[in-house]
């Protein structure tokens, strides 16, 4: 999404940072849509693991993401204390269960550090950049590169 | 509004009007003279032309040009309708469809095919239409778009026409004609201008005028919208009566007009009137005045207590023209419409509303529903009394909210006809690829159904008619050897029965050649060869995939793809086709449809804790199985036995992967179901909770297909519920796996 554009500088940013076990991630909020409690999804056949199923969102089918299992954490077991983020992803509105948001941050292009070399692929995939606030580290997740849209226009 | 705007108005018009002229000459070729036929025939064309010419769409013109000529001489009895004409005509109908489109959207022309058409045209217009008559309506007032209603430029100024024609036409040559114009309040109502209609006039002789002002009242009690003044004309020309009165086509109907012959006699001499002065200098505002700019002067100096003596009549006039086309110029395009549909008969009145307007309300009254049920429930569960005060609200709510629901559903509905008439045009063109003589009759074209429904409709239909035309009916000479009309005839209806629409195709062809379908299912490994099938079950293996009975592959009716992508699509909308034959006398295809896709009748159950919905359509009938008919098949497959055949047990649960072990079948329910490629299926649930009506919703909207799942729903409780894919399940339990195709879940 718009961290696409990256050379768009200078100004502020403001990012949506949340809790999944003991790590903080964030995300653009331009692309969240709305914050709502945890309801009981509806489960989806031959769905993969992350996906838990879908919810009546004002008549709107959505999809449920426990986004810890989708990032290669363990899976989530989600209580009325989850949350779920709803987040437009591209052309689709996709529903993120996470266990809390933390903060809503400003930063400008400085406070960014680039994602240290790993090994895993995994994170590499996601991860967009680093912030460092107040001696935590929280992880800038590019939501797009999560749930590529491609193969499922063929489908 | 913009001119893209304007245009694709434009092009929505054109869709109405190319309707409008086919169905007018199929009523033509079905042997209606009435008059009033040809004119709407000739006004759909007139006005395709008209605004073509506006948006200078040239080859568009050019072609309803030579059209327009020819159905002139249709309207003025130079030429007989008859079959042959009609056939031409029809043809032209299709090519100016094409050419429509072309200018759309680009679509593509038979270039060589329009030029023929153009031959053919203008072969039976045939010379005995001069030129100039053609060109006489072409100076009619274009629809619309450009009518100048500049007030400011309306000075009264006396002049006479002499300038106008001195080129054109000898002035002591020609017949001199009385001409009594007098307009009625219609005539302007619908975007005419008796200005332009006395210029054109002007332009086919030499001509004087007197403008009658007696019926015009004071200022006080004039009625902007009235029609007060009429015009005394007095016309030398070469031109015949039936020209002058071309002259009026567009405003016949809106305006009193007299045409005789006068004596001839010199110009201007016996003028039974004093001259009014008359001025048409605005009308040079227009860009498509070609006529010579007025020389006022010499008529002045002619005529200046005239002048003098009308002035005040005149300023009179000019105010009242002036409100006039103020009026006109707020209802310009809406007036232009109308006024091209003069005679048509008064429709009811109709709004264009954009297609995603009404789906969102169809969007917001399903979300009322499921509200209002949720409500309900609720309420249900606190108020164990039942009596209170609520409780008849609600079902009061209740009935209004079903109310709504049925009413934003009939906003949706259209009229099947459009589809209908596509048809006409391709029995006309695979009747003629393949040499028969075909008619198409179609009853209960108004017939209503959701217009998605209307959409996906046209696929399927276009395939029977081509096997219809292409199979179905015998040559001529068959025809003629079995002693029937060497015209076949195709019957295509639509009617309402029981909360679905029913779609008929009747041939009255060779019917199904049992033989050949029994030999070529052998033969492709179908049936059995020494299988004994009934009649009915042979006519339906014509629906099995990958039979074809055309002996040679033909364009017309595809490569093996044959009626069972028919069937597949009609299944796909939650249809049923079947068909019935008898030998030499033709076959029926029945096929009954949802009225509407956007709801579904389904039976809710309950699979391995989930809830699920199973379309009603798919159901044949509902069974508890016993233990003694349970058999257990091989190493993990189970048979239920019902009247004496063994059915295949199919479990939901296991198949969606609810559960990794089978259920016991006798703790549930078994669906039995009918699905593609035939063949009953039991499909097991644990419960039936009930039937109802659910609002489908998309699941892929925001997620991807799922296999085995058709969409989802939205319960009374609030909850998603999952609407079953009969056939996926039933393709997926004969071990084609349910195959998913993930996007979401795609690890990158």
């Amino acid at each position: 999404m718009s961290y696409a554009v990256k050379s768009v500088s200078q100004g502020d940013r403001e990012l949506i940072a949340f809790r999944i076990g003991d790590q903080e991630f964030c995300v653009n909020i331009m692309s969240v849509r709305e914050i709502r409690g945890w309801t009981p999804a509806t489960p989806l056949p031959h769905a993969p693991a992350y996906v838990l199923g879908v919810i009546n969102l004002r008549g709107a089918v959505l999809p449920i993401i426990d986004l810890s299992a989708r990032l290669g954490m363990k899976a989530s077991e989600p209580t009325a204390r989850h949350v779920i983020i709803v987040a437009q992803v591209k052309s689709r509105v996709v529903g993120l269960l996470v266990e809390a948001v933390s903060d809503i941050l400003t930063i400008t292009d400085d406070n960014i550090q680039p994602v240290p070399e790993v090994s895993s692929d995994l994170e590499k995939q996601y991860a967009w950049g680093i912030l460092a606030i107040d001696k935590r580290m929280i992880c800038m997740i590019e939501l797009g590169s999560l749930f590529p849209e491609t193969e499922s226009e063929a489908a | 509004m913009d001119m893209n705007e304007i245009k694709e108005i434009f092009f929505q018009e054109c869709e109405e009007q190319l309707a409008e002229l086919e169905s007018g000459l199929l009523k033509l070729n079905d042997g209606d003279r009435d008059p009033e036929t040809v004119n709407a025939v000739f006004r759909a064309v007139h006005s395709i032309k008209g605004g073509a010419g506006a948006f200078g769409l040239d080859d568009l013109v050019a072609f309803a040009h030579v059209f327009e000529t020819t159905l002139d001489c249709v309207r003025s009895n130079k030429l007989e309708p008859n079959q042959d004409v009609l056939k031409v005509m029809l043809k032209s109908a299709d090519v100016l469809a094409d050419l429509t489109n072309a200018a759309r959207d680009g679509g593509y022309v038979d270039e060589s095919r329009s030029r023929a058409l153009v031959k053919e045209l203008e072969a039976l217009a045939n010379g005995e239409v001069p030129v100039a008559s053609a060109e006489a309506p072409k100076a009619q007032p274009k629809p619309a778009v450009a009518a100048p209603t500049d007030d400011s430029g309306f000075q009264p100024i006396p002049f006479n026409f002499d300038g106008f024609d001195e080129d054109e036409t000898p002035a002591d040559a020609g017949q001199v004609y009385e001409i009594s114009f007098k307009p009625r309040r219609d005539l302007y109502s619908k975007g005419n201008e008796a200005a332009l209609l006395l210029r054109d006039l002007s332009r086919i002789g030499e001509m004087s005028i007197n403008c009658d002002l007696e019926s015009l009242p004071d200022l006080d009690k004039l009625d902007p919208e009235e029609s007060y003044v009429s015009w005394m004309i007095s016309l030398r020309t070469t031109r015949s009566e039936d020209e002058i009165r071309a002259v009026f086509e567009f405003a016949e109907w809106d305006c009193d007009l007299e045409v005789r012959a006068a004596e001839a006699s010199p110009s201007g001499e016996e003028l039974p009137m004093v001259p009014v002065p008359f001025d048409l200098s605005i009308l040079n505002d227009d860009a498509s005045a070609e006529a010579p700019a007025p020389s006022p002067t010499r008529d002045a100096a002619e005529t200046p207590a005239a002048a003098a003596e009308t002035a005040t009549e005149a300023s009179k006039m000019a105010a009242a023209a002036a409100r006039v086309e103020r009026k006109e110029s707020a209802a310009a395009t809406a007036a232009a419409a109308a006024a091209s549909n003069t005679a048509a008969a008064a429709a009811g009145q109709t709004i264009r509303v954009d297609l995603d307007r009404v789906d969102r309300l169809i969007n917001l009254v399903g979300e009322l529903v499921i509200n209002q049920a949720m409500l309900s429930q609720s309420v249900i569960e606190n108020d164990t009394t039942g009596t209170s005060s609520i409780n008849m609200g609600l079902e009061e709510l209740q009935q209004l909210t079903r109310e709504i629901q049925d009413s934003v559903m009939a906003i949706r509905a259209q009229p099947v006809k459009p589809v209908f008439q596509r048809m006409s045009r391709i029995v006309r063109e695979v009747a003629d690829m393949v040499g028969k003589s075909i008619r198409l009759v179609t009853e209960g074209e108004n017939t209503e159904v959701d217009k998605t429904v209307i959409d996906k409709l046209a696929e399927p239909l276009t395939h029977m008619i081509r096997n219809a035309v292409d199979h179905g009916i015998e040559t001529p000479e068959k025809r003629e050897a079995a002693g029937k009309d060497p015209e076949g005839t195709i019957k295509l209806t639509a009617k309402h029965r029981s909360g679905r629409i029913v779609i008929e195709l009747v041939d009255d062809g060779a019917g199904i050649n049992r033989e050949r379908v029994r030999q070529k299912a052998i033969d492709n490994d179908l049936i059995a060869a020494d299988a004994n099938l009934t009649d009915e079950e042979i006519d339906n293996l014509i629906f099995a995939p990958g039979f074809s009975t055309a002996d040679k592959i033909s364009d017309i009716s595809g490569r093996g793809v044959g009626m069972d992508v028919v069937k597949r699509s009609i299944q796909a909308l939650g249809g049923r086709i079947s068909i019935s034959s008898r030998p030499g006398q033709g076959s029926t295809f029945t096929m009954s449809l949802p009225l509407t896709l956007a709801v579904l009748d389904g039976m809710v159950v309950t699979v391995a804790g989930q809830t699920l919905v199973v379309p009603l359509t798919a159901i044949v009938e509902t069974l508890q199985p016993e233990a003694a008919a349970v058999h257990s098949f091989g190493a993990n497959q189970r048979l239920i036995s019902i009247r004496n055949s063994f059915c295949p047990l199919v479990d939901v649960g296991r198949i969606l992967n609810f559960r990794s072990t089978q259920a016991n079948p006798v703790e549930g329910v078994a669906l039995l179901v009918e699905s593609e490629g035939g063949g009953q299926r039991a499909l097991m649930v644990d419960a039936i909770q009930g039937q109802r009506q659910v609002v489908i919703k998309s699941l892929e909207a925001n997620y991807t297909h799922v296999p085995g799942i058709a969409a989802a729903t939205i319960l009374g409780d609030g909850r998603v519920a999952l609407i079953l894919d009969v056939d996926a399940v039933v393709a997926a339990s004969r071990g084609q796996s349910l195959k998913p195709e993930m996007s979401l879940a795609a690890t990158g």
